[in-house]
């Protein structure tokens, strides 16, 4: 007991970061299965989304800021994928990869541009950002939301692709793309659902993370971005529980790591586990199976 | 109509870019000349906020005094800015900008490492630079070329273990980041110092692009200290008070120069965070200099802005003003703009600043023995005085 509580800190701070990376997960997770393309700007549109809430707070109030930030995100996922991507639809799959990461780079330098390179104070949201008491152990009441909303959202979303009609298009969009575009379905319609869905939970994963740590820096989405892929590979990219299993493990690790007073390794160990993963279940956890049809 | 459109954007950029470099020339007839001076500190990256607060400094001892004497005939002083993007790698170009721009003296950097990753390209060069508020020892040391006109860690670092161990502290905390020849110098010495007069010490690093400090605030709450060191970036400073805060720390945390900053004093502001600060300059001591650079700060909004919004002094910014008088003074000594002329008369520039004399002593670091210890007020979000500190 006296040991679970000498852990209890690092134990909750891992659950509530790996809720967090979960979020921002899930979308990478979704659009590599459906458009088989690793979408390197979705860190920096989680770093965007934060600094949306940081100019609307200072002109709107945060009731208004919030459900305004998810919009604007949403939107901008949109517009990238509409921008960036559509136009490369049947280009090589490499050449769609650059132009990610050329988007990637575009929205650092436009926050570089706008905050001048200093970092923002995020907005300060006073139910979460309160300090609670649990068991001894002094924390924000983030760290407490953050798990029961990651589930609520993840079983949301589960039903949503298990027994919806656009859920079903996904699913046969994600098995073989031009067979199920020759069975009808809108593949564009598809692809926007996809990404309304993963730009919503990033944004309301910068909401939590950044309630959290509130320092935004145009580099800020950068770390947390990697963090969550590495969690997308470890649980089998392409799967949503998955993603979501691998990023509390990546968290709880993380600072238990922290804990151990191996502080220097704590970021280390997340690359080492991706390196592991890769040698020995390149599919990851859940991972669907590579079948080559002759 | 595709290539259309690409043409018609390439054509925008490169017309834009030509727009960008006609810009200035204005008529430059009633002075004899210009002098340039290198302005080299990161405006961006980690120690961006500090960086732009010390060349605040320096732009508004430009704005007081825009000209200089050289052998009877007035000159104009240009100010050449480069951003070293607090980035090591970076240094090393914005330096080699800032020589081939044909200044004669260079100013900064704010941050040690990019001062250190720079020295040997003003070393080449035979450029002189000045440090204004970069306190590791390896800035200077041998490295002709560089000096520096404020404190040095060894000194700053006993004077924190001083202080600490004299206000019963006796098992202390301390945390740098890795990489970060500041911090992980300053560490080091407050160790050495605080071990010597018998405290206890636990040491830990983080790792660069971290945000997430729960982990080291739950360390130090474990290993029961009694007082938190980390002479960190400011962008890691509002992170760490956050979550001392959210975590009831319980114990005063100490810091370098760099925490002296009216960010760090915003983000304490409502908090029950004790933070306590060694620095150079206090507010108030010199009035006359106060009103002026607040006025300047009032009327510019890019000034204001880059002061953090309100306009709280920086220790750093009034060092950054004395820096630009004392480059001033060796250009006179030195009667040319000719780097090697001013290199030749800057050891021997005495100069009386708000921050309190400047004299050159070994290896080019100037002469202190006084730190002052600040606290911040957490009704106020202000830093008030507590006491002038020597070893």
């Amino acid at each position: 007991m006296e040991l679970l509580l000498k852990w209890l800190p690092y134990i909750l701070a891992g659950i509530s970061v790996g809720g967090q990376y979960a979020l921002i997960a899930i979308g990478y997770t979704m659009v590599y299965g459906i458009l088989r393309l690793i979408n390197f700007a979705h860190g920096d549109m989680f770093m965007i989304a934060g600094l949306m809430a940081v100019y609307l707070a200072t002109a709107l109030p945060l009731y208004i800021t919030l459900p305004m930030v998810l919009v604007l995100t949403v939107i901008l996922g949109c517009t990238i994928e509409v921008v960036a991507y559509r136009p490369l639809r049947t280009a090589p799959r490499m050449s769609i990869m650059i132009s990610a990461i050329g988007v990637s780079y575009f929205l650092q330098n436009l926050a570089l541009y706008a905050t001048g390179g200093l970092a923002q104070t995020y907005p300060k949201i006073e139910w979460l950002a309160r300090t609670v008491n649990v068991f001894g152990a002094s924390t924000k009441m983030v760290t407490l939301v953050t798990p029961v909303l990651v589930i609520v959202l993840v079983v949301a979303l589960v039903m949503l692709i298990k027994h919806t009609k656009i859920g079903m298009a996904m699913r046969a969009v994600s098995r073989d793309f031009e067979t199920s575009q020759l069975m009808g379905i809108d593949i564009n319609r598809v692809i926007t659902v996809t990404f309304v869905i993963g730009s919503f939970l990033a944004a309301i994963g910068s909401i939590l993370y950044f309630t959290n740590y509130t320092g935004i820096m145009p580099t800020s989405g950068g770390m947390p971005g990697l963090k969550a892929f590495v969690a997308a590979v470890f649980g089998g990219i392409g799967s949503i529980p998955g993603a979501v299993i691998g990023a509390f493990v990546i968290g709880i690790c993380e600072n238990l790591i922290k804990g151990a007073n191996m502080t220097t390794f704590s970021d280390a160990f997340t690359f080492v586990l991706l390196i592991i993963i890769l040698m020995v279940k390149p599919t990851g956890l859940f991972g669907e199976k590579n079948i080559d049809k002759v | 109509m595709k290539k259309k459109v690409a043409l018609l954007l390439a054509l925008i950029l490169v017309f834009s870019m030509f727009a960008a470099g006609c810009g200035g020339g204005d008529d430059e007839a009633e002075y004899a000349g210009t002098v340039k001076i290198g302005v080299f500190e990161p405006a961006s990256g980690d120690n961006g906020p500090g960086g732009k607060q010390e060349a605040l400094g320096v732009q508004y001892a430009n704005y007081v005094q825009p000209t200089v004497e050289i052998g009877g005939e007035t000159y104009k002083v240009e100010l050449v800015e480069a951003d070293n993007e607090s980035d090591n790698g970076k240094a090393v170009t914005a330096a080699t900008n800032l020589v081939s721009s044909g200044v004669s003296i260079v100013l900064g950097s704010y941050g040690s490492a990019v001062s250190i990753a720079a020295g040997d390209v003003f070393k080449e060069a035979g450029m002189p630079a000045m440090g204004i508020t970069c306190t590791n020892p390896q800035v200077t040391k041998g490295n002709d070329v560089y000096f520096r006109i404020c404190f040095l860690d060894p000194f700053q670092g006993t004077v924190l273990a001083n202080y600490a161990w004299d206000n019963g502290m006796e098992k202390a905390y301390c945390l740098s980041k890795l990489g970060d020849d500041y911090s992980v110098g300053l560490a080091n010495f407050f160790m050495q110092a605080f071990k010597a007069k018998g405290g206890e010490v636990v040491y830990e690093q983080f790792p660069d692009k971290n945000s997430d400090f729960t982990g080291y605030v739950a360390n130090a709450k474990k290993q029961g200290c009694d007082v938190f060191f980390s002479p960190v970036s400011i962008e890691a400073a509002v992170l760490i008070i956050d979550q001392a805060q959210a975590q009831q720390l319980g114990m005063p945390i100490l810091a370098g120069d760099t925490w002296d900053s009216n960010k760090v004093a915003e983000a304490a502001k409502g908090t029950d965070v004790e933070i306590i600060v060694t620095t150079f300059y206090q507010e108030g001591g010199n009035p006359q200099f106060d009103e002026g650079i607040k006025a300047w700060m009032e009327e510019d909004s890019t000034a204001l802005k880059n002061n953090g919004g309100n306009t709280d002094l920086a220790a750093v910014t009034a060092m950054g003003y004395d820096a630009y008088f004392v480059a001033l003074e060796a250009i006179k000594a030195a009667g040319s703009t000719d780097p090697a002329a001013v290199l030749e008369a800057l050891p021997n520039v005495e100069y009386d600043g708000v921050c309190g004399k400047v004299v050159f002593g070994e290896n080019g670091d100037a002469v202190r023995d006084v730190a002052y210890v600040k606290k911040c007020n957490n009704e106020t979000g202000k830093w008030e005085f507590l006491a002038e500190q020597t070893v």
